[in-house]
């Protein structure tokens, strides 16, 4: 149990980063045709608007505040909340957040096991990204719940050490999540599992948002090939 | 003045007899493929008809193509950037299949394996898509062809704005006329402003607009912001596709494929010569009308010294600078004003024009003679109405269209006199305003078409190539990834581009048809 547990929160979330990072860049390099968002709007756009605006609405939402959450350190937001008051935002944030994305990863994953023109041409991986999604999202939204038998921000605290404990190197990280409730330590293998896969899977797409838009400018123009430059002739 | 060069297309519509030789071909070389069996990088349209996608004119529905803002500033229909970004996770103008058209095969191995049975066994169409039975082909990309469907229909199309519609509804009074479609290669593509990911660039050197496959991440919005509906998002490889105007011919001086099989050669590919500078201000015209005569000043002529000067500034070769002074394509569009470009008011300056077609006389069979405008037929008495050209062409603006209609009739009507009457019906030209050296070259280019007075296609350049010593060993044409992608298990989910996954056992299985 000790080794199983020093494993999964000592050793696997450095196993889940460096695959996605070095698969991610493996990919970026080696099959770039492949990195695509994989939509299916062209195939079926029922439910879409709906679907597909709450869950990357609410999924980005989740994202960016476990981020911060997370990895903000202690005396940087004390600052201007105490942990309470930020145990209290996150749980509201992230509430809200949930419920949009629940909201839309229901419509999707309806969409992508009935409707019969993206169930055909989707991939076992297009299904597979959903479900877990599904599934984290739901402990995600279970722990929220038992955060309220506690808001003196103590579990918090331990949570977000151990993040920083990780993305520091610092050793002694996993003694952090003993005693945590289950659905906490689901909720971060789970997470760190959605990280280990994303390099193989359309997750991909979330390198490529393409902010770079907004300042471009509207039109491309490309040389077919650079000019031959052999130097000043002799 | 920075001067650009773009090999440019002319379709004379008047010899289009609709056989789409042109699409059979350039499917056949570019998307015979899974993903992309929907899309058809050239169709040929019957009109008036809605067309492929359904009502893709229509741009209060797609949102396609660019508008003016009222402080005179030039943004897609789509929106801004923000509002651009704000529509990525699910694109509320995008086109569904079935706007194209559901993909379908024939169960063509039932004809053979039938067994012995009271009727005769049939193929019956089956999805390329869910691989499943289809009961009902609802639409195709040519499933008005020859005026199919009815009028109620068709009529919705939109270049019947401002014209008296219902009158042509009735089998005295119909016309048609074919669109044979393909990628403009706009000056101003919207295609490319709307792409997130900046992978749609328009080339320097011969102004082809493509979609850089790797970078493309398929984000879709390019499909909705084309308002000629010619980017396909290949729904299997998750990347949008279009129209590459062959451009691997093009580098080797040849004509597009859709150009070079055009039975009835109604095709031209030359060089025209461009001020790059002025095109934001040519686009940004106020009145839509203007946007024809807008489009012809920023063309520049490749026989002013001061051109010449310029564009080899700009490194232009100089094969490419004769190219521009043999270019058909200047003469149709410039000279001769026949050529003109397919819905200006979307103000992305296309570079695929039209020369519109004449149509018979209708007045004639009604009242027993025909009606003349001085040494012509009345323009106002051909069937196809002159305002549902101008629609198409000039944006609404009547005079061009009847302009290079004159010019065709006064062409025919002089080589008639010339031929049967022998006599130089110098009157008639005069009327439509061409010399005796233009009439008889305007019956070279457009009666005779020879294949090298159609196609003045200066190949790339040296100097444009890179050093062809690296690419030894190569396996030419692949989608991105080499020559690999032959693995089954390939790490990245990448599917083999060139071969089907709809396999048979996830067909239904085919017995004894009841």
């Amino acid at each position: 149990m000790n080794y199983l547990h020093q494993f999964a929160f000592q050793i696997y979330p450095y196993i889940a980063i460096a695959v996605f990072l070095i698969g991610s860049w493996a990919r970026f390099d080696y099959a770039m045709y492949t990195w695509r968002t994989g939509s299916s709007q062209l195939l079926s756009s029922r439910g879409m608007r709906l679907g597909s605006n709450l869950f990357h609405i609410g999924i980005l939402a989740i994202l960016g505040g476990h981020i911060v959450g997370l990895l903000t350190p202690h005396a940087v937001y004390e600052l201007l909340i105490t942990a309470p008051q930020k145990q209290l935002l996150a749980m509201w944030v992230g509430g809200i957040a949930a419920v949009l994305c629940f909201a839309g990863i229901l419509i999707l994953l309806w969409r992508r096991l009935f409707d019969a023109r993206v169930r055909a041409t989707g991939s076992f991986g297009d299904l597979l990204v959903l479900v877990l999604i599904f599934a984290q999202l739901l402990l995600g939204m279970v722990s929220i719940r038992l955060s309220m038998d506690h808001l003196d921000g103590s579990v918090m605290i331990v949570l977000s050490e151990w993040a920083q404990h990780i993305v520091t190197f610092r050793a002694g990280a996993a003694n952090f999540i003993y005693g945590v409730h289950w659905v906490y330590q689901a909720h971060l293998v789970l997470g760190m599992t959605l990280f280990l896969i994303a390099p193989f899977t359309r997750l991909v797409h979330v390198w490529s948002i393409p902010l770079s838009y907004l300042w471009r400018p509207y039109q491309v123009v490309r040389r077919r090939q650079a000019t031959l430059n052999y130097g000043p002739r002799a | 003045m920075k001067v650009r060069a773009q090999i440019a297309m002319v379709l004379n519509l008047d010899k289009c007899i609709g056989c789409h030789t042109c699409s059979i071909t350039c499917k056949n070389v570019w998307t015979s493929r899974e993903g992309v069996e929907y899309a058809w990088f050239n169709n040929v349209e019957t009109k008036p008809g809605i067309g492929y996608p359904k009502e893709w004119e229509n741009q209060d529905k797609w949102n396609g193509g660019w508008v003016r803002t009222r402080a005179g500033k030039l943004v897609p229909k789509a929106g801004g950037r923000w509002r651009m970004l704000s529509k990525i996770f699910a694109n509320p103008d995008l086109p569904q299949i079935d706007d194209y058209y559901e993909p379908f095969d024939f169960d063509y191995q039932h004809l053979h394996e039938a067994p012995e049975v009271k009727h005769q066994p049939t193929a019956r169409p089956r999805s390329q898509i869910t691989g499943q039975r289809m009961q009902k082909i609802h639409w195709g990309p040519n499933w008005e062809e020859i005026l199919g469907t009815e009028f109620a229909k068709r009529s919705v199309d939109r270049n019947f704005d401002g014209v008296q519609k219902e009158i042509y509804g009735t089998f005295e009074k119909t016309f048609m006329m074919y669109l044979p479609r393909l990628c403009e290669h706009c000056l101003n593509p919207a295609c490319v402003s709307a792409c997130p990911s900046g992978a749609i660039y328009k080339r320097e050197e011969d102004g082809i607009v493509l979609i850089d496959q790797d970078k493309c991440r398929g984000w879709r919005m390019c499909v909705s912001a084309c308002p000629y509906k010619k980017i396909y998002y290949n729904w299997k490889s998750g990347k949008s596709e279009k129209c590459i105007f062959c451009y691997p011919r093009i580098e080797m001086g040849e004509p597009t494929v859709c150009s070079e099989t055009c039975v009835g050669r109604i095709r031209y590919l030359g060089v025209m010569l461009y001020d790059a500078d002025r095109i934001e201000a040519a686009a940004s015209v106020p009145a839509e009308k203007d946007l024809y005569q807008a489009h012809l000043d920023i063309f520049l002529d490749p026989f002013d010294p001061a051109v010449i000067e310029a564009a080899r500034k700009e490194g232009i070769p100089d094969s490419w600078l004769e190219g521009a002074k043999a270019s058909p394509v200047y003469k149709l569009a410039i000279d001769w004003q026949l050529a003109l470009p397919l819905h200006p008011e979307y103000r992305t300056l296309p570079m695929v024009w039209y020369v519109p077609p004449l149509s018979p006389i209708q007045s004639a069979a009604e009242r027993g003679r025909i009606g003349m405008n001085g040494e012509l037929p009345d323009i106002a008495s051909l069937r196809i109405p002159v305002r549902y050209l101008a629609n198409l062409l000039t944006a609404g603006n009547e005079a061009p269209v009847v302009r290079a209609l004159e010019r065709l009739m006064a062409m025919r009507a002089w080589r008639r006199a010339l031929n049967v009457d022998g006599v130089e019906d110098h009157a008639v030209l005069k009327q439509a305003g061409l010399s005796a050296a233009q009439a008889e070259e305007m019956y070279r280019y457009l009666a005779i078409a020879n294949y090298e007075d159609r196609f003045v296609i200066p190949s790339a350049h040296r100097e444009y190539a890179n050093d062809a010593y690296g690419e030894r060993g190569g396996c030419g044409f692949t989608f991105g990834n080499g020559c690999s992608g032959d693995n089954p298990a390939d790490l990245f989910s990448a599917r083999k581009t060139t071969t089907y996954s709809v396999h048979p056992n996830r067909q239904e299985k085919t017995g004894v048809m009841p």
